[in-house]
């Protein structure tokens, strides 16, 4: 680990006036961000600490929606009994990541900002232009049956590992913020992750200096809400496909539909053409056939991910036949 | 001991191939305190941290290089060697610590990010000679071959039953709107899963689990 200054920042205006230091920060539940830290993928030179800042409210919102402080942990937010009887997804989608261990240590806001799982990433000895801009890629021709396969650029073709982010892609929930100027913003999740494109390490549109304060849900969309993970073991593994699926069906027929896949893509991936397939659409493998070709659309597997392809197709036929059995 | 952080272990042939005879001579040779809890190998300035830590109920305040984990803490400065290092990145559950009753990878945490929290080692379960439930089952049911990752998965168990007496659920809990899912076997080895044994001891964790989960706490 690089040497760092430390400072605990005990209110949103001091941690906003630390974050403006040279290589400043910001450290919340720390479980991706010092496991970066020690192999040197990580080097800020000052970490601002906000775990007393008090972010870590889930409150009910006028609209009769959800509002998640950014330091709400995964375990509380996974747990929280509106959440389990409102927004299921969300606590299925939290419930899939990581160990109980690392969830009573990850926040909202961090998990929002996790960095690819990709092990070119991680080797520090690879060219990575996440990590090092400009360096070409190790995983477009070497180990990639973790990657991409839509939304990548010949720069970069890391996924996205977040799983509470797939499920709030599906909840069209909106990322609140605040700079250094008190200036306040919604994000839509929709608009919060970037595509690499030519700049593969910036991963959000989140400006310099800006902090995460909350998430907040909108009202719970009708339909059955299901979370279904592909990984390489039952438990404790990143996906390699997964399906967050809000459906609302009746009497074989699908009325709407929202879907958000995650393992896919840089981002929490939704194909609207898909969902608005669905409407009005018969529960048929037909039906199913057709809207996994949409979201597929544009689909480009790089050897050893091409098998996504195939899997994507499989998964959501069964999150689809799930969801409308009544 | 002295309180600035700097403990006197006694070196041993493991501990110079555990740390490097290069830390052991610092040891040895009584260096300031920093030399022992920079984890890397360059010589950068440091500005130190005092942080103030309750771990199994005694207060300890320590001046640290802020890089120092609650793991490396426990184990180098509070010489609590109980808590394991296993992976040092959050994925074998060796270091599991319970922080203000919650159960935590103790490598991925920095001891400055804990001033005046409570931390329960393995070290702190039993009371005085009274060996925990958890700690008993496991000896009864042979919950482990080579022990490497025992410590941990008892402090794991130990936070998993209080997670589930509060009623939190699991990925593989049916109905989540339950109030108090029951704990099956799946349950507990999905709630257990970041707590990995090598040696594979696990039909005898659960079923040490199971008992303790039983057990009057």
């Amino acid at each position: 680990m690089k040497a760092f200054t430390y400072e605990r920042a005990n209110s949103l205006t001091e941690a906003a006036a630390a974050l403006a230091k040279p290589g400043a920060k910001i450290i919340a539940g720390g479980t991706n961000l010092l496991d970066l830290m020690k192999l040197q993928v990580e080097r800020p030179a000052h970490l601002v600490d906000i775990n007393r800042i008090p972010l870590d409210k889930i409150e009910d919102t006028a609209e009769g929606g959800l509002r998640i402080g950014a330091m709400v942990r995964n375990s509380d937010l996974a747990a929280d009994q509106r959440v389990r009887q409102r927004y299921g997804v969300l606590s299925r989608a939290l419930l899939a990541g990581a160990s109980a261990q690392l969830r009573n240590k990850a926040t909202t806001g961090g998990n929002l900002l996790q960095r690819t799982r990709c092990y070119y990433f991680y080797d520090v000895t690879k060219p990575c232009n996440k990590r090092d801009p400009g360096s070409g890629c190790a995983a477009l021709g070497g180990f990639n049956r973790i990657h991409a396969i839509l939304g990548a650029s010949d720069q970069c073709i890391a996924v996205n590992p977040s799983d509470m982010a797939v499920a709030m892609r599906a909840l069209d929930a909106q990322v609140e913020t605040v700079d250094a100027n008190s200036m306040t913003r919604a994000i839509p999740i929709a608009e919060f992750h970037r595509l690499p494109r030519d700049t593969p390490q910036i991963e959000t549109t989140l400006k310099r200096g800006e902090i995460i304060t909350a998430v907040t849900l909108p009202p719970p969309p009708i339909g059955k809400q299901i979370y279904r993970k592909v990984r390489d073991r039952a438990s404790y593994a990143f996906a390699l496909v997964s399906v967050a699926a809000i459906v609302d069906a009746a009497d074989g027929k699908v009325r709407s539909a929202r879907l958000a896949f995650g393992g896919l893509a840089p981002k929490p991936w939704r194909v609207a053409p898909a969902e608005e397939r669905l409407i009005g659409a018969p529960a048929s493998e037909q039906t199913f056939d057709a809207v996994a070709s949409d979201v597929l659309d544009g689909a480009r597997g790089h050897g050893g991910n091409d098998f996504k392809i195939t899997l994507t197709r499989r998964t959501l036929r069964a999150v689809l036949t799930e969801a409308s059995l009544t | 001991m002295d309180e600035s952080g700097h403990r006197r272990i006694r070196i041993t042939r493991r501990t110079v191939l555990e740390s490097g005879t290069v830390t052991a001579a610092f040891l040895l040779g009584g260096f300031p305190p920093f030399a022992l809890s920079a984890e890397g190998s360059d010589a950068e300035a440091v500005t130190p941290v005092s942080v103030e830590l309750r771990v199994n109920g005694q207060l300890h305040t320590l001046t640290l290089d802020p890089r120092t984990t609650l793991l490396d803490t426990l184990r180098e400065h509070l010489a609590l060697t109980g808590s394991k290092k296993g992976c040092d990145h959050g994925q074998c559950g060796a270091c599991t610590v319970l922080l203000d009753g919650r159960r935590i990878n103790s490598c991925l945490t920095l001891a400055a990010m804990h001033d005046g929290q409570d931390i329960t080692t393995i070290e702190g379960i039993a009371d005085g000679e009274k060996l925990d439930p958890l700690q008993a089952a496991f000896i009864e049911h042979d919950g482990f071959q080579c022990g490497y990752c025992t410590s941990g998965q008892i402090c794991s168990a130990m936070g998993m039953l209080s997670e589930s007496r509060a009623g939190a659920p699991s990925y593989v809990t049916e109905n989540l709107a339950e109030a108090q899912p029951a704990l099956t076997d799946a349950e507990i080895r999905e709630r257990m899963s970041g707590n990995i044994c090598r040696c594979a001891a696990y039909p005898n964790i659960l079923a040490a689990i199971k008992q303790a989960a039983g057990a009057p706490t």
